[in-house]
């Protein structure tokens, strides 16, 4: 387990809590009333914590290293019933984003999401979860086979960005994920996008178009992540979380500001104190969504899509 | 890179002196040496079961693989070659391909057939490389068109197993229109909307992997496959330069971006019917319950 520094209280009552239950074990002393007191305590202090986050520690939590990733929880929803499939078709197969066909009980899906790595080596191998051109374009291919086939589309957003390398400008980063935002628009089946982790800009948003955005909890969606933005409008990094604040990026936020479609609560202490609650949250929520959006005309989804995203921005009429 | 590389090969046997191997009792990996029984590995689908190298195999055993129960009904299994151009190189097209029939008791380098692959119905082709090394000529061409047309009527999925040097150089233009004549039908098949899988094995080349072994929803190979447009001497002489190692073999191309995934021979039955059901309702009634 690791723990965030304002997760330091729920740290050391886990400790005594550990240290309470070894006790148990190993001796005779009656524990049973200390360990109920700790984990009613552990509960109280976890809901407190959760309950007054603040727009950075959310951004925190957002990364915690024992969040789960997309495979994960495409491996859990589907039950291990899922293929991933590799490839732009152009130059490479792009381990930052992954997709593939799986199955949601009966339910065909084509499951596309950035992926991180789970320790250093991995971090390395799927590049941070920062996609190049090329996992933009895999992805788009994905999902034109999902909609040549007319099964419905979930993505799983997280990631702080798409790329900035010297490649990645070669070959048209900008231009990749134009294209989806295009594409993504007309596609003819069911589209869900969940923010699962981090919801940085473009990079987000090129697998972001969908006639459901929902955003776990603990995650945020900006334009920019609250470092960069601190970096280029402090000029120091600094103010990140004055920039957190600023920038509006936690899920509540973006509701009330009509840029996203719904919160998925996560399980108390984060998605990643409860992995299995978060995964059957996350299933059922797919289902749900999918029981509306599958038996809709294709044409008024599109319609309802474009318009959603159409009316997203706020001016004072001229 | 190895500093000691041999640059000239320390026996080199004259194309014409080379010995076809005769059936025996015994397969010997040409990866790790291992030897085995011809019955054991027949057992193991013709992959070594100590280094995983796939052995090449033809037609019938694929059908046998990925058939339920092996069975299934032949397109056009009499379809033989003509010999529009009257083409003669050091031998005359027609007694090559006389010799090529008597070798391997098939009529071409392809065959086409439909059946059922777990309970799907579905139109398989799988080209044999023992046939003038399973090069594409008007025969190979009409049998996927045949097995797409197929594909079509019975509005099921179609899958092609290549295995190729390319097109056949004795059918010039002919051989090299079969890959725009497959492209258009399999144009169809995906307008259609109805799966196609292409199953890359080694080796695939020339104008097979620059038509339609391609051109699948879904392109798969089997583990350390040659997969390339230009072989690979022509590319090494070309570029004046050593090949880098795994060059155009299947885990490049999936690096690459080519593959949608590599899959052993044991798991590529259980695979393709994975994939089909994510990407294909079969007809009521058609697909078996449970």
């Amino acid at each position: 387990m690791n723990y965030l520094e304002f997760e330091e209280p729920i740290k050391q009552l886990r400790e005594q809590l550990q240290k309470a239950q070894e006790l148990q074990d190993q001796s005779d002393v009656d524990m049973h009333s200390t360990v109920a007191d700790l984990e009613g305590k552990i509960a109280e202090v976890t809901k407190k914590i959760y309950s007054e986050l603040t727009p950075w520690q959310r951004v925190q939590v957002s990364r915690h290293p024992d969040r789960p990733y997309t495979l994960s929880y495409i491996e859990a929803i589907t039950g291990g019933r899922f293929e991933e499939l590799h490839g732009d078709r152009t130059v490479k197969d792009d381990k930052a984003m992954v997709g593939g066909w799986g199955f949601v009980d009966d339910q065909a899906v084509m499951f596309i999401g950035q992926q991180k790595g789970v320790n250093t080596k991995m971090r390395q191998y799927r590049n941070f979860g920062m996609a190049n051109p090329e996992g933009y374009r895999k992805a788009l291919r994905l999902m034109k086979l999902a909609e040549k086939f007319n099964r419905p589309i979930v993505t799983l957003i997280d990631t702080p960005g798409a790329f900035p390398g010297l490649e990645a400008e070669e070959r048209g980063q900008g231009e990749a994920i134009a294209r989806n935002l295009i594409e993504m628009c007309q596609l003819k089946v069911p589209v869900i996008c969940i923010i699962i982790g981090e919801g940085a800009s473009g990079g987000a948003l090129g697998i972001g178009i969908g006639d459901r955005v929902l955003m776990l909890e603990n995650t945020w969606y900006s334009v920019i992540s609250p470092e960069s933005c601190s970096s280029i409008l402090w000029r120091n990094w600094d103010h990140k979380k004055e920039a957190a604040e600023a920038l509006h990026l936690t899920g509540e936020n973006m509701l009330e500001l009509k840029l996203i479609d719904g919160i998925i609560p996560e399980p108390l202490g984060g998605a990643h104190a409860n992995r299995e609650a978060i995964y059957a949250t996350v299933k059922a929520t797919i289902q749900e969504q999918l029981s509306k959006l599958m038996p809709m005309d294709p044409a008024k989804r599109i319609d309802a899509r474009i318009k959603k995203f159409s009316s997203m921005g706020v001016v004072h009429s001229a | 890179m190895g500093w000691f590389k041999r640059i000239q090969e320390g026996i080199t046997t004259k194309s014409t002196e080379k010995k076809e191997i005769p059936e025996g009792a015994w397969y010997k990996c040409p990866g790790c040496k291992n030897v085995v029984t011809s019955q054991e590995f027949a057992g193991t689908l013709n992959v070594c079961a100590t280094c995983g190298h796939h052995e090449r195999i033809g037609s019938a055993e694929y059908f046998e693989v990925l058939f339920d129960g092996g069975k299934f009904r032949e397109v056009a299994a009499k379809m033989v070659s003509a010999d529009p151009l009257e083409f003669k190189d050091t031998t005359d097209y027609k007694s090559r391909l006389e010799k090529a029939q008597k070798k391997t008791e098939l009529e071409d380098a392809i065959r086409t057939a439909s059946g059922e692959l777990d309970g799907l119905p579905v139109v398989i082709s799988a080209m044999d490389f023992s046939f003038i090394g399973g090069s594409m000529g008007s025969v190979v061409g009409e049998k996927i068109a045949r097995g797409i047309d197929l594909a079509l009527k019975k509005q099921c999925p179609y899958i092609c197993i290549s295995k190729s040097g390319g097109a056949r150089m004795m059918e010039a233009g002919l051989s090299l229109m079969q890959m725009a004549k497959t492209s258009a039908r399999l144009s169809l098949l995906a307008q259609a909307r109805l799966p196609y899988i292409s199953v890359l094995t080694d080796p695939t080349t020339g104008g097979v992997t620059a038509s339609f072994a391609m051109l699948g929803d879904l392109n798969i190979a089997e583990p350390n496959a040659l997969i390339g447009f230009a072989g690979p001497r022509v590319v090494r002489e070309t570029i004046g330069k050593d090949l880098p190692e795994g060059f155009q073999r299947s885990e490049f191309l999936l690096e690459h971006g080519f593959l949608d995934a590599i899959v052993e021979r044991k798991d590529l039955k259980s695979k393709i019917a994975f994939y089909l059901r994510a990407m294909y309702d079969a007809p009521m009634g058609e697909e078996k319950v449970g």
